[in-house]
């Protein structure tokens, strides 16, 4: 999939790099012994040393790290047993220091890659250039006030992962798969909840353009705080409409950074951004290098889950699933615990189908997780052998999975209270047959004069006859034995 | 090296302290005269000399950096962080204004 | 009845014990002897009910047999370390009034020890100067005076040196018995030579910084400043120790320090340092350097002259290294938290900072602001911090050579005596070489302390600076006790 903006000049290329800023799930803060909690009071999760107090030091959370290092080898990357935490220095409101603890030169976590699944079933490599941790910064309320900003601080010293791909990217589509992919991964290895309404995921993207066919590398711009899949999409595309709009006038990009506007769908310059960057990193005084041996990356290493990719690959060559069903099933590590144990010991196709149409339909409908799906694996897989039983036909397998939802029960019980058994005696359904045949000579004649066709219809009428409840197979058999001529 | 009345206003920004602009002149002066003194440090030789870098006072050969484990030992004192600030309101800073 | 003014820690702690008098009464002694030296300005604030609260508690314990080392002894804290509930300044305007709502570790050690807070001293604002010049709350006098100088007009008033200058001022007055310090190029040291005390700077990592305000975190150190060695080890140890708070705190068990005393020095093999006596260093300086020299020797230790080739380097790197890292330590006060604001209606957020801060901030305290901000800018960072850097862990290696070969190090303490209050001191440079013994020391984070040795040909003090390699205080106080046994320093006296 090519993305290609046509110009009057050339026809032009967009080159994107994203950085992720991905909050570390874990109790306290990055430095200090506050909760990194969600949505409390304002400046009630707050320590003297998150607040920058005078004399108040830093002291690393080891779980954070850890939780960087499993990041880092879920995202196949090298990891830096030796790496150093840098003072960047500027002033905000809301960041209390005058400065982030972040790391500049030697990173925890280097180079690595993130597979992104495309919609033909391909994969594409995208590099990742790095991994560090930050400290995030506090909240500016602007709204509550005709002349002040309000700071909380509870966010202050919340430790961040950011991850920064390398300008690999070539669509906003492709953009919004690494994303995803990104995230899954993520959530896979519970270091992020990826959860971008709430601000624990946010990203800023890189964007240059340039002809088709050229490598260079042209001036970027960068947009800052897109807080959706779907918004950093739209702000790649209008900033890199907007390069070449500018390119093919003759004017110049300047580097700077932008804001995106999502309803008037256009990118800005931020304000508060125009004083010359200039952060003076140093390594932090009041912090010794970040250090860890061997055994430490090899005990987190063994804790791994089943990632993604490898779950994917299993998919395929276990259940003989296509890449494009695999891939959507593994992209949410509870919808491919689920549909597991709803393949498990049954048709894996079946299952998929069941899954990936029916379960994700109601999913959507609901918009509920698939942890809170009313139809539990255990029932679907019931309802999937009342199936191969030949107990339901698939068409009334259709009718007790509507059941299933609006009750919550089993399949089996289901069955039971409503008499949905479908009917198997040979004798009742011959009955039903002969009836039909007796009744309408006019189609029989119609039939044996050769138009097989109007064997739906008595297919129907049998049905009819019955409820429902016949073996669609078995009325089929007799009326074709009843219909010869 | 010799600053100039430009450079004095750029890390004067940089730092968040006002200059005023009768001033400028005097401190360019002030501050040329001891990055004067301290470029002498460029008749050392430091080839295949490793910076020493943050807390790591000796080359970090005989400390390491202490790790905290995971659990909420701080916080819940609202009182407390916002009894020094100049200004607060309903639990929060407050500050002119910030436009983005 | 005793002056209670005149004791030493040691013999207050001893007397004490035997209920010779209450610490109440020693407290009220010093309060009373702080009110009448108010002149010296040695204090930005008095703590007279707390102190006799706390005196009171210590007397208590005495008769419950809880005490603790320092139980009931007056000391005075430099205005650095956040103290809970009580203003700290750091000497700047722009923290007048914060009252932190904590205690910096080394004054609650001293607090759980049973040291009874007096108050809380001047020094140089944010610890930078070397004649406690630039402290919002006014210059501190040093209470010795030279025979040369009119003693009872301004041009008789000398300086106690800084930064720790309030706290070398109150222990040689007799205010307080002992008082913390700290020391980031010389600000524990300088002040005690010029002030006639000991002064220990102990090992980078040996005291906690959390809680004490930071001026440069690689190279700010706590530490004591008494009227005797024993003084110092006995307060030292109770100040030390590793705090999980501080990330660069050394887990070490902390060692008696007090035992180490009498041992001697026989056998010991002192460093003369060559790059230390440049041309024209002050001739009593050197007359006092040969004869702590000869001192040693005449106590069994073996003097050896050795080299530490980068010394002359050490003054440009500190310059580079200390300002960078307080240009960012500093950054907090931007008037949003806690202390001073620029209240003009009207400004922005930047305004407000840049306001604030032009406003709060004295002339040095900019001046080095700006300059660790334009030594790791953009282009320049490389040049001057990473350079500096290098050199530092150069100067580290010329002690680590040396130690290999000595077991401490003999060098004056400061190029001068104190010098006059009311002169000029508007040359930044000039003020700057009165670490340059210091400084080395201090960047290579080795323990390092200044002995009152003698006076010069003016009837002022001078130190003799003793370093050891890291962690061996224990050696440093050993040579540090000898010199003091044989200098006999004459104790200022003070008019009862």
């Amino acid at each position: 999939m090519s993305y290609v903006i046509k110009g009057d000049t050339a026809d032009w290329e967009v080159v994107i790099g994203l950085e992720v800023h991905a909050q570390v799930i874990a109790k306290a803060k990055l430095f200090s012994g506050a909760s990194a909690d969600f949505g409390a009071g304002p400046n009630t999760q707050v320590s003297f040393i998150d607040a920058g107090m005078p004399g108040m030091l830093p002291v690393i959370n080891g779980y954070c790290v850890e939780q960087a290092v499993r990041t880092g080898l879920g995202l196949k990357a090298k990891i830096n047993q030796r790496s150093v935490f840098a003072r960047k220095n500027y002033f905000y409101a809301d960041m209390p220091q005058g400065y982030q603890i972040s790391q500049c030169d030697m990173p925890i976590v280097g180079e690595g890659t993130v597979y992104l699944d495309m919609p033909d079933g391909m994969t594409r490599a995208i590099g990742i250039e790095r991994l560090h941790l930050e400290q995030d910064a506090g909240k500016s309320i602007h709204d509550m006030h005709v002349t002040k900003s309000m700071i909380d601080l509870n966010r202050s010293g919340v430790a961040l992962m950011e991850i920064v791909s390398k300008p690999d990217l070539r669509s906003p589509e492709e953009a919004g798969l690494y994303l995803k992919k990104l995230r899954s991964i993520l959530r896979y290895l519970r270091t992020c909840d990826g959860n971008m309404e709430e601000g624990s995921m946010r990203c800023d993207a890189n964007v240059s353009v340039r002809p088709v066919g050229s490598n260079e590398l042209r001036t970027r711009c960068e947009i800052k705080n897109l807080n959706s899949v779907r918004f950093v999409a739209q702000a790649i595309e209008h900033e890199a409409k907007r390069h070449v709009d500018v390119y093919e006038s003759g004017g110049k990009i300047e580097q700077e950074t932008r804001l995106y506007d999502a309803n008037k769908g256009e990118t800005r310059p931020m304000r508060s951004k125009e004083f010359a960057h200039d952060y003076r990193y140093f390594p932090d005084p009041d912090l010794l290098p970040l250090e860890f041996d061997d055994a430490f990356v090899a005990k987190i290493k063994a804790t791994l889950p089943e990632l993604p990719d490898d779950k994917k690959a299993r998919f395929i060559a276990n259940y003989g699933l296509s890449a494009y069903d695999a891939g959507v099933l593994v992209a949410d590590q509870d919808s491919a615990v689920y549909f597991e144990a709803v393949a498990k010991g049954r048709d894996a196709k079946v299952a998929n189908n069941w899954v990936s149409s029916n379960v994700f339909a109601v999913l959507n409908a609901r918009n509920v997780p698939i942890t809170e799906c009313p139809v539990s694996a255990q029932h679907l897989g019931r309802l999937l052998d009342l199936i191969s039983d030949n107990t339901l036909s698939t068409r009334m397998a259709k009718d007790v999975f509507e059941l299933m939802i609006e009750t919550g029960k089993d399949p089996g019980s289901i069955v039971e209270e409503r008499g949905l058994k479908q009917i198997t005696d040979t004798g009742a359904i011959e009955a039903a047959v002969d009836a039909i045949i007796a009744q309408n000579a006019d189609k029989v004649a119609q039939y044996r004069a050769g138009k097989v066709q109007i064997m739906g219809w008595f297919v129907g009428q049998v049905m009819k006859a019955t409820q429902g409840n016949a073996s669609p197979a078995l009325c089929s058999d007799l009326l074709t034995k009843k219909l010869a001529p | 090296m010799s600053l100039d009345e430009a450079t004095i206003r750029r890390i004067a920004t940089l730092a968040r302290i006002e200059v005023p602009q009768a001033e400028l002149e005097a401190t360019a002066a002030k501050l040329s005269g001891i990055l004067n003194w301290i470029e002498q440090l460029n008749e050392v030789n430091t080839d295949n000399v490793a910076p020493m870098s943050g807390g790591t006072v000796s080359g970090g050969t005989d400390l390491t950096l202490p790790w905290r484990t995971d659990v909420v030992t701080d916080g819940d004192q609202q009182e407390m962080v916002l009894a020094n600030a100049p200004e607060a309101h309903a639990g929060f800073f407050a500050v002119p204004k910030v436009v983005e | 009845m005793t002056d209670l003014t005149s004791f030493t820690i040691a013999a207050a702690r001893d007397r004490l014990a035997k209920n010779e008098f209450t610490a109440l009464e020693l407290t009220d002694a010093h309060l009373k002897a702080m009110e009448k030296a108010k002149g010296l300005n040695a204090f930005i604030t008095t703590t007279a009910e707390v102190a006799r609260t706390r005196a009171k508690a210590s007397d208590a314990r005495l008769q419950t047999g809880t005490a603790g080392a320092l139980e009931g002894i007056p000391i005075g804290i430099k205005d650095l370390f956040c103290t809970e509930g009580v203003q700290t300044t750091a000497g700047s305007h722009i923290l007048e009034g914060f009252k932190p709502p904590y205690e910096s570790t080394v004054s609650q050690k001293l607090r759980d020890a049973g040291a009874v807070m007096l108050g809380k001293l001047n020094m140089d604002e944010f610890a930078m100067g070397s004649s406690n010049g630039t402290s919002y709350f006014g210059p501190v006098k040093n209470p010795w005076k030279a025979r040369s100088r009119p003693p009872d007009s301004e041009a008789g008033d000398l300086v106690p040196g800084g930064s720790s200058g309030g706290s070398a001022a109150a222990v040689a007055a007799h205010l307080v018995l002992g008082a913390t310090g700290t020391d980031t190029g010389g600000s524990i040291r300088q002040p005690a030579s010029f002030c006639g005390i000991v002064g220990v700077k102990p090992t980078y990592g040996r005291c906690s910084r959390w809680g004490i305000v930071a001026f440069a975190s690689s190279l700010d150190q706590a530490g004591p400043m008494t009227r005797t060695v024993r003084d110092a080890a006995i307060m030292l140890k109770a100040m030390c120790g590793h705090d999980p708070k501080d990330s660069t705190s050394a887990p070490l068990a902390v060692p008696d320090f007090e035992a180490a005393l009498g041992k001697g020095v026989k056998g010991l093999r002192i460093g003369i340092p060559k790059e230390y006596r440049p041309d024209g260093l002050n001739a009593d300086v050197a007359l006092l350097w040969d004869a702590g020299v000869q001192w040693l020797k005449d106590a069994g230790a073996t003097p050896v002259e050795i080299s530490l080739p980068h010394t002359k380097s050490a003054l440009p790197t500190y310059y580079i290294v200390a300002p960078a890292e307080a240009s960012s330590n500093l950054a907090r006060y931007d008037g949003l938290r806690f202390g001073q604001r620029d209240r003009t209606m009207g400004n922005s957020l930047d305004e407000m900072y840049a306001k604030t801060r032009a406003a709060g901030f004295g002339a040095e305290v900019k001046r080095r602001i700006l300059i660790g901000t334009y030594v790791l800018s953009a282009g320049y960072y490389d040049a001057y911090y990473v350079k500096a850097q290098k050199v530092r862990a150069l100067i580290a290696k010329d002690f680590t050579d040396a130690f290999s070969k000595v077991d401490a190090i003999l060098t004056p303490t400061a190029p001068t005596a104190a010098f006059g209050l009311h002169g000029k001191q508007d040359d930044p440079i000039a003020m700057y070489l009165n670490d340059v013994f210091t400084v080395p020391a201090s960047l290579a984070g080795i323990p390092g302390a200044s002995v009152p040795a003698g006076l010069n040909n003016d009837g002022l003090p001078l130190g003799l600076q003793v370093l050891t390699k890291r962690w061996d205080e224990e050696t440093m106080f050993r040579v540090c006790q000898v010199l003091e046994d044989a200098a006999r320093f004459p104790t200022l006296k003070v008019a009862p």
